[in-house]
């Protein structure tokens, strides 16, 4: 893996020599397109430093740093070169996450992704004049924003963005625009449905998509995708997992040989997506179940918090091993995604209770353990979950009940974050009016003035309150997980 | 390619001979346009940019020739012509273009006036990957008197009966009150599946459906159904609660009325799209259900699915019926689309004699090419390309279509005169229905408050006071 990369990377690199050395008047397409490609060689390099681990960490321990050594001289050389050649290139804000590179001889600029900049018009320019390039409609905020959530977008549910699209669409591909209408309207919910989702809808791109002539697949189909990308995030915004696996197809697709045929490269790049759902998803699964079934004993009572499918899944398993134990499911509004939860253990035959959020501190003293499901896991140990989950753990915590995590590698991400205002999303907020008992008493909130109604989506828990993470890696302190990102980043080398 | 649209215009207007009898039905004018040119716009104003149209020989030289008709739609039509004798019904014209079909298909009829939001229609079939999606409307009691009529039109006999789940989306029964002999019988696993069932019956049905290709697959291989409202979509609506096992025969007792179909499973309508398996997966750990309250999964794991969304506001008109007919020239004048800037209610090629300024409402539309002379009145309706209207004319609630000449001192009142048609001078029309190439005596009375009469042929006798 290590070699082929490296090679894929010389290869490039001797086509913009050969080029050059040919001495051809470089026309402005030309020249935009090399520097699109060192950019993208540069960020091949520094995804293969930040993208995701085989399963086997500790194989390529010493013939890795030598390779290491080689590749930090070439990658300082030709930053050097590069930097005294191309000046400012003015790329707009991208919406990737701020990296951390392994070598920190050289200050990477951070940039803040443009979804948590709302408030901010100069961003607001920017993407809007990013999103009318690539053809995407933009989103419209609706509804007055509570304040310190005002550098968030908030959208509502009932002006869809296809309204803003042509019917039968031509730019975006029907698959793309399906997947988008299922998330905006939650149809497809939850951090691995929306990765499977979003692999399955790239399965169909990638298998109708014909190369333009003159072009290359590995090139191509990485500047086809970047639409797709902006209008998913339009519709609702990426998770730490869906990043993560875009970034893998990426490295994936700049990785194809351009000798290969283009059947041949789309076979390739199918296998490797059902490769990817193999391991980092359904074996992931597998593995963490067969790990927290030794943490489940007889006699437990287990809390769970709303619908991961990962917990549900492990529960499901232990119950078929025969371990006896009841459930209780907490829930909150406005989700309401324990009903679901409850609904799938009790079909099973598991024995559950059910209690909303604000009984979980009379419920607390009966509970043995606590699992939890993860959104991501932050580079600084912290966990991003459901809203409500940090309060669970931080009861939990009160209560000297243990806290087990339960999360895939490939959600593990390299933000850090220690506050849940930063970098959120917020939902619809027409999702919290209830009518009871014929009254809806919120019905005309958007009249009162400085009223703002919030239905925030994640929030953080720090790892104080989090005793354990169980991994497809292994059980791990929550402290471990830097460490793992590093070995993930050192691995591919 | 998402979804191709796929226009029938070969209907016959059969609830409307009296206009329909010179005309072809997709080629009648209202507010001065040919029928069809209206849900051609709809679908161009989407986006659509090219449509099969499924037409007669006739209107199909009429649409390429004759200039009063012409559409001025920027899409390209592909125009499949059937004989227009033939019993065929429009699930039978899908068959017959079943090879040109190659994704889901939007099939919308030529006489469906109206400005839904298409994106909400398709937005139900994309994103619960439904069999069938269709638009349905609120109906509105049609208040014009209609020539030719005595007193209301009775609604009675050909109601629909329309169920839908508790979100209004999810469409369980649909069944025309021809069928149901003794009564409505809805089957316990509908109940059973969802016990809260809306059942309506005002509902127009807009006849406009998102079909999967599978379906029209399905059709190519059936041969026995024929007409989409009236067989496919319920057979279609039935199957989302049959038994999903192949080869087994269904014991249900109301599988007597469709023993034509027996052996026919939900296998064979239910075409897997690819990589199933994923799709699956992706379910399987979404925490999304679209019912709550028992065990069983999203959609109770059926994979055909029928979706319908009914509009309560906006306008919606089927013009099949002459009450229709009317109801539409008037609504269509308030349509957004006539207050475009290329689009003059009055139009500029109007010669006025502007000794007095003829009294023109703003609600009424006059075509090109049109000569009204001074001191005519004319409000509340629509005068088509090329009349004459002489002094001293007044006009008021009617519809006059193309090449007719009014000659002075008419009085025109609530009716239709149909092409090229002459209403000699001081003639009086009351809710009358005049006829193609029509001729009114001069001073010819035709007072219809108690018989509101229809003038077809020179020989059929005035309705006289």
């Amino acid at each position: 893996m290590a070699d082929s990369g490296v090679s894929g990377g010389a290869d490039k690199k001797d086509n913009i020599e050969r080029e050059k050395i040919e001495g051809k008047e470089l026309t402005k397409e030309e020249k935009q397109r090399l520097r699109k490609e060192k950019k993208q060689q540069k960020k091949g390099k520094e995804k293969k430093d930040a993208s995701l681990p085989q399963v086997s960490v500790a194989e390529t321990a010493a013939p890795a740093s030598q390779l290491k050594a080689e590749r930090r001289a070439r990658q300082e050389a030709e930053r050097t070169s590069k930097q005294s050649k191309k000046g400012d290139t003015g790329q707009p804000a991208t919406t990737s996450k701020p990296k951390i590179p392994p070598n920190e001889l050289q200050p990477v600029v951070k940039r803040l992704p443009e979804h948590i900049q709302v408030d901010d018009p100069d961003v607001l320019k920017k993407l809007a004049k990013k999103l009318e390039r690539q053809q995407i409609p933009r989103r419209l905020d609706y509804g007055y924003k509570v304040s310190l959530f005002s550098h968030l977008l908030q959208y509502s549910r009932k002006a869809p963005l296809t309204q803003q699209l042509s019917i039968p669409s031509a730019v975006i591909h029907p698959a793309i625009v399906r997947l988008g209408l299922q998330y905006s309207q939650g149809i497809v919910a939850g951090s691995n449905a929306r990765s499977i989702a979003l692999l399955h809808a790239f399965k169909q791109v990638i298998s109708d998509y014909t190369t333009p002539s003159n072009e290359e697949l590995s090139r191509d189909l990485v500047n086809k995708l970047k639409p797709y990308i902006s209008f998913l995030n339009q519709c609702r915004p990426l998770s730490a997992s869906m990043g993560n696996a875009i970034k893998y197809i990426k490295k994936e697709i700049s990785n194809i040989p351009s000798q290969f045929k283009e059947d041949d490269a789309k076979k390739k790049l199918l296998n490797c997506i059902e490769c990817f759902i193999e391991e980092k998803i359904v074996l992931a699964a597998k593995a963490i179940a067969k790990s927290s079934i030794e943490k489940i004993n007889d006699g437990d009572v287990i809390l769970v918090y709303g619908c991961s499918s990962l917990v549900n899944h492990i529960l499901c398993e232990a119950f078929e091993k025969g371990r006896k134990f009841r459930v209780i499911v907490v829930d909150s509004r406005p989700r309401l995604e324990g009903r679901e939860a409850l609904r799938r253990l009790v079909q099973k035959g598991i024995s559950c209770t059910y209690v909303l959020i604000s009984a979980v501190s009379y419920i607390l003293p009966e509970v043995s353990k606590v699992f939890l499901g993860a959104h991501a896991l932050l580079a600084n140990g912290y966990v991003m979950s459901r809203v409500g989950t940090s309060q669970i753990a931080l009861v939990a915590k009160a209560f000297n009940v243990p806290v087990l995590v339960c999360c895939e590698t490939y959600k593990f991400c390299e933000r850090v974050q220690t506050d849940s205002f930063v970098s959120n999303e917020l939902d619809d907020p027409d999702d919290l009016i209830v009518t009871r008992k014929g009254e809806t008493q919120l019905k005309d909130w958007q009249q009162v003035p400085r009223l703002g109604l919030l239905n925030l989506v994640y929030d953080v828990t720090p790892p104080d309150f989090v005793d354990l993470v169980i991994t497809d890696l292994g059980m791990i302190p929550c402290t471990s997980v830097p460490v793992v990102l590093r070995v993930k980043n050192v691995d591919l080398l | 390619m998402e979804l191709q649209a796929v226009l029938m215009a070969a209907g016959g207007g059969s609830r409307m001979t009296d206009l329909t009898y010179n005309t072809p039905k997709p080629m009648l004018p209202v507010g001065n346009k040919p029928l069809m040119w209206y849900p051609l716009n709809l679908l161009e104003r989407v986006g659509f940019e090219e449509v099969i149209v499924i037409t007669t020989r006739e209107v199909h030289k009429m649409m390429s020739t004759d200039p009063k008709t012409k559409l001025d739609i920027k899409m390209k039509l592909d125009v499949v012509c059937i004989q227009e004798d033939g019993d065929m019904g429009t699930a039978d014209a899908l068959r017959h273009i079943h090879q040109k079909v190659k994704t889901d298909i939007l099939v919308v009829s030529c006489d469906l006036i109206t400005d839904v939001a298409l994106h909400e229609v398709v937005d139900l079939f994309r994103a619960h990957n439904a069999t069938v999606a269709m638009l349905m409307s609120k109906a509105h009691e049609f208040t014009e008197t209609v020539p030719g009529q005595k007193g209301k039109k009775k609604t009675a006999e050909q109601r629909d009966f329309v169920g839908v789940d508790q979100s209004g989306k999810r469409l369980l029964f649909m069944a025309n009150e021809a069928d149901l002999e003794d009564g409505l019988i809805v089957r316990r696993s509908i109940i059973r599946k969802h016990p809260r069932m809306h059942i309506k019956t005002g509902l127009v049905d807009a006849h406009l459906y998102c079909l999967k290709k599978a379906v029209v697959d399905f059709l190519a291989e059936n041969k026995s159904i024929s007409s989409i409202r009236g067989e496919l979509v319920p057979f279609l609506v039935r199957k989302q609660f049959s038994k999903m096992t192949s080869g087994q025969k269904r014991m249900d007792d109301t599988e007597t009325v469709d023993q034509k179909n027996d052996g026919l499973t939900n296998d064979d309508l239910f075409f897997p799209s690819r990589d199933e398996a994923l799709l699956q997966l992706a379910q399987e750990r979404s925490c999304w259900n679209d019912h709550r309250g028992d065990m069983s999964e999203a959609y109770h794991g059926g994979k055909l699915r029928c979706y319908v969304h009914i509009m309560d506001q906006g306008l919606c008109y089927r013009v099949n019926t002459l009450s229709a007919y009317i109801e539409a020239n008037r609504m269509v004048s308030h349509m957004w689309f006539c207050h475009r800037s290329a689009h003059f209610v009055v139009h500029p090629l109007l010669m006025l004699h502007f000794v007095f300024h003829p009294q023109m409402g703003s609600d009424s539309m006059i075509g090109a090419g049109c000569h009204v002379a001074d001191k005519t009145s004319i409000k509340r309706s629509t005068i088509g390309i090329s009349t004459t209207v002489k002094e001293k004319v007044k006009v008021t609630n009617s519809i006059i279509m193309h090449g007719v000449t009014i000659e002075e001192g008419c009085n025109i009142q609530g009716s239709v005169i149909c092409s090229n048609a002459v209403i000699g001078r001081g003639a009086d029309l009351k809710y009358c229905l005049v006829g193609n190439g029509q001729r009114i005596e001069p001073e010819g009375d035709t007072y219809s408050n108690t018989k509101k009469s229809i003038l077809l042929e020179v020989s059929v006798t005035f309705g006289l006071v």
